[in-house]
């Protein structure tokens, strides 16, 4: 049913049909410590971000909690204005469109929100919030809806009858999972999530993930997702981009990228990935320092307070975020340097065969974990 | 357990949410009381005309400051009018005060409060700023200044105390607009493509109701008070017509020859209140749906 929302995918402009999200040097900054007699502080939360979304692809957004990625991801879907810069959608600039033509194609861009436990009207029944935004686009009839509403829930792992209860009677995944089922109600083209997955248990995240895989497939979705949890990430993304204080510093395919880290600050999110095994218990991520206040950032690249392999330049002059090869954008003045010292963090190859077993974990868990999740009952 | 049951989770049909509510505040005895005690008050003063009592503005000379005897159930007052018809007649005079001020008060001051709390900014400041202005103001002075600008009658009266009210709603309204505004169901219905109207209606209303509600039970009895004292005055409902409120304060002169003339009205005031309070208590609890 939700196939009449691709109706129009093909029509774009053949040579930006490969996008259908994209950032142009978005960038928004927010005023703090605003009062009547003292001068407001600004922090740039996302600051220069380009970035574009392929058709049908999975970007995972990945960076330290503070380094603005939420913020971007809800400047990808206008819930926020940008400062500066533009969001094009389908080749359309959304970033200034009117309040309501912009309702109008919220139709095609969703959002799952984090905290499964603020993201559901506590006063309106499951039914009600997933039906909501068929109501909204006028998707359906009065009478088929509660029907489709059944559908989709069952979909998502969970019982028809549930549409009766109120939020406040499920577990966090389940109403992670009522999240989906609304976000995809109006058959949206594109899901942002922000770290969907990143309140729940760890058994719970794996059954969560492996759904929007399934329904990804099966609903023809591009997929946005913000995230630091980096297994969950290698394992269901397409390509990578990595955030530090409010700018992209890496990008690329999820599999060169976790392979050859080029960016400074990627190689010790790599570092940082725990391994399951005693005797290498200790996480050692090769970093110093604290993140810099986003309220004062530093001068010149803004990794160079914290970086090994800083430099003069680095103080001074703030790296563009270059293509280095095909489908590989770093953001730093050594990358070279950075590539070249990769083989000097040696064990990476053990690092990556463990991060592969609690990879291969969640890949079990695709088998049971749906069965399992509508079994349970709250 | 008759043959003809059809499982409830079958048909995947729940109670619906009125049922729910309702079914609450049944099992719920200080509501029921409260209810009860409201409820009674209100038959009573809407039956008054229809009831076979002596007419509440008739006085006699031989029967005055009588006390309660078989012949004045409730005693008589300074010139001889009948209490118990006087506090069936005044009944009507202070709910209608009571009830019809606040909500005077919640239809102007909840909307204001919205808007103030959801848009922020410009709108926020002018309408907050203003309402500070209105509370630094005491409540009885404001209402008294009203209706007296407004002319004396208890229409008036109910209209100034409403107005004296209203900022009290609209302070409260925001505050919860604006913690209820950063959760993540609001930014939700927005990611739908709701309008701002809709999501004011359907998603911040139904969260900041239950505080109002209980906001406005306590407000009704301050209001049946307010009039009472605007009777005092001359403000409120005009003589020979009798409220609780103007009997309360004609009775405080004869506080030791005929204190019945006191009794009654204080206690039905008391009760009333009580009532409201009960009722409130009781509403706001089975309106929460976290709450079985």
């Amino acid at each position: 049913m939700n196939g009449k929302g691709h109706d129009n995918a093909g029509a774009g402009a053949p040579a930006r049909g490969d996008y259908v999200l994209e950032a142009r040097d978005l960038a928004r900054r927010f005023k703090v410590g605003s009062s009547f007699l003292a001068t407001p502080q600004v922090v740039r939360a996302v600051d220069g971000v380009s970035l574009s979304v392929r058709r049908g692809e999975t970007l995972a957004i990945v960076g330290e909690s503070g380094c603005g990625k939420s913020t971007l991801a809800r400047l990808l879907l206008r819930l926020l204005r940008p400062s500066s810069g533009q969001v094009l959608y389908d080749g359309t600039d959304i970033s200034d469109l009117p309040e309501r033509e912009m309702r109008r194609l919220r139709k095609d861009l969703q959002f799952i929100f984090q905290d499964p436990f603020s993201s559901l009207n506590p006063r309106m029944t499951v039914g009600a919030i997933v039906e909501e935004p068929m109501r909204v686009h006028g998707i359906g009839t009065r009478a088929s809806r509660p029907q489709q509403v059944a559908d989709l829930l069952r979909r998502v792992g969970l019982r028809a009858e549930y549409a009766n209860r109120y939020p406040h009677e499920f577990s966090g995944g389940q109403r992670q999972r009522i999240g989906i089922a609304r976000a995809l109600a109006c058959g949206p083209r594109v899901l942002i999530g922000d770290e969907p997955v990143s309140a729940l248990d760890v058994s719970i995240q794996a059954q969560v993930i492996n759904l929007l895989e399934e329904l990804k497939a099966e609903f023809d979705l591009t997929l946005v997702l913000i995230a630091h949890d980096l297994a969950v990430i290698r394992h269901m993304s397409d390509r990578v981009a990595v955030m530090y204080l409010g700018e992209i510093v890496e990008q690329g395919e999820t599999d060169t990228l976790y392979d050859a880290p080029l960016h400074p600050y990627t190689q010790a999110l790599m570092r940082a990935i725990p391994i399951p095994s005693p005797r290498s218990r200790k996480v050692d991520s090769g970093l110093t320092g604290d993140v810099p206040s986003p309220l004062a950032p530093p001068p010149g690249c803004r990794f160079h307070t914290r970086c090994p392999l800083a430099s003069g330049i680095c103080k001074v002059e703030r790296p563009p975020l270059a293509t280095v090869a095909h489908d590989r954008m770093v953001a730093c003045h050594h990358w070279e340097e950075a590539r070249a010292g990769i083989p000097s963090a040696a064990e990476t190859p053990a690092h990556s065969h463990a991060a592969e077993r609690r990879f291969a974990l969640y890949r079990e868990h695709s088998l049971a974990g749906t069965a399992a999740a509508s079994d349970r009952t709250p | 357990m008759t043959g003809a049951t059809v499982s409830p989770a079958s048909d995947g049909v729940a109670p619906r949410r009125q049922s729910r509510v309702w079914s609450k505040l049944k099992r719920n005895r200080g509501a029921l009381i409260g209810a009860l005690i409201v409820g009674f008050f209100v038959i009573v003063a809407a039956l008054a005309p229809l009831l076979p009592i002596a007419d509440p503005t008739a006085t006699s000379w031989t029967a005055v400051r009588k006390a309660p005897s078989a012949l004045y159930w409730l005693g008589t007052d300074e010139i001889g009018r009948d209490i118990f018809s006087r506090m069936i007649w005044g009944a009507q005079a202070s709910l209608l005060a009571g009830v019809v001020s606040v909500l005077i008060a919640v239809v102007i001051g909840v909307p204001f409060g919205l808007v103030s709390g959801y848009f922020g900014g410009w709108t926020d400041q002018a309408i907050s700023r203003v309402t500070d202005a209105l509370l630094a103001t005491p409540f009885l002075i404001l209402a008294i200044a009203l209706a007296a600008f407004l002319g004396p009658s208890l229409t008036n009266a109910m209209i100034a105390i409403g107005l004296s009210a209203t900022p009290i709603f609209i302070r409260l309204t925001r505050g919860q607009v604006l913690s209820v505004k950063t959760e993540d169901y609001v930014e939700g219905a927005r990611a739908i493509g709701l309008s701002d109207v809709a999501i004011m209606s359907r998603y911040i209303l139904p969260n900041v109701f239950a505080p109002i509600l209980v906001q406005a039970t306590l407000t009704i009895a301050t209001a049946i008070i307010a009039e009472a004292s605007l009777s005092f005055l001359g403000l409120g409902q005009q003589p020979p017509y009798p409220s609780w409120g103007s009997m309360l304060n004609v009775a405080k002169n004869f506080m030791t020859q005929a204190p019945w003339m006191a009794w009654w009205p204080g206690a039905a005031i008391f009760l009333v209140v009580l009532g409201f309070n009960l009722l409130g208590d009781g509403l706001r609890d089975a309106l929460d749906p976290r709450e079985s």
